[in-house]
């Protein structure tokens, strides 16, 4: 069952798609703490795109679809704007710095990539996607 | 996200209601950004139905504790939710924050 939503890119959207991400996982058998745990990657990532590849401007949008392949996982989440926004390398965040520094950002993307079993950024013409894989038994 | 300030004698609890996201967290940070925060012993953050946290939400406590640590206050969580729990241990917050199962707890803490 596949299943997609459209989103303006405003981070008030961020509660609609967290909502549709759960609303599809519910109708599986799974833990309250697995299902969290795509909701939050999702979330994440989404909020990424809304603030930093697209500054929060409405009227630009993302595209997400959410498929199952048995017990595979499948997001896609597809940046309609012409901002090419790829994460950097992933690096291990020192919280006990973070915490030193007062840093408010910085841990998003380490939250998503601990997540998923499969994070990818890439681009399809001049947008943005991003695919994450997760297998839920 | 609601955010509801209990101010007793030398404690403020902050009770958490709802998600706390990159839309929401400006009414946390709000709330533990204001100077007289400091004047309190401890903070107590009361989890109980705090559904969801990202790291938007995580950002507002992690820029605030070292704040709080210099001016001697004690930032415990209590109430909280495994689901959210599992979200700290994730990063590994949970060794550098005081999380606690009770109100009881958080007290004595």
């Amino acid at each position: 069952m596949k299943s997609a939503l459209r989103i303006a890119c405003s981070r008030a959207n961020l509660q609609q798609v967290r909502d549709f991400v759960r609303n599809y996982l519910n109708a599986r058998q799974l833990s309250e703490k697995a299902v969290n745990q795509v909701v939050l990657a999702v979330d994440e990532v989404v909020a990424n795109f809304i603030i930093h590849a697209n500054g929060e401007d409405e009227t630009q949008f993302l595209d997400l679809k959410l498929d199952f392949d048995d017990h595979d996982l499948n997001v896609e989440i597809a940046d309609n704007g012409d901002t090419i926004f790829q994460p950097g390398p992933h690096k291990d965040p020192d919280m006990r710095a973070y915490i030193q520094e007062g840093r408010k950002g910085g841990m998003g993307m380490t939250l998503v990539t601990r997540l998923m079993d499969r994070v990818e950024f890439f681009t399809r013409g001049n947008h943005t996607v991003c695919h994450l894989s997760k297998h839920l038994a | 996200m609601k955010v509801t300030a209990q101010p007793s004698a030398d404690t403020l609890t902050l009770l958490l209601d709802g998600e706390l996201d990159a839309s929401s967290a400006i009414v946390l940070d709000t709330e533990l950004a204001k100077p007289d925060i400091l004047n309190y012993r401890k903070v107590l953050i009361d989890c109980a139905k705090l559904s969801y946290i990202s790291s938007a939400g995580l950002g507002v406590f992690i820029s605030h504790l070292q704040r709080f640590q210099d001016a001697n206050v004690k930032l415990v969580f209590f109430n909280m939710q495994e689901k959210v729990f599992n979200v700290f241990e994730i990063l590994g917050l949970d060794a550098l924050m005081t999380i606690v199962p009770s109100l009881t707890e958080a007290e004595a803490a």
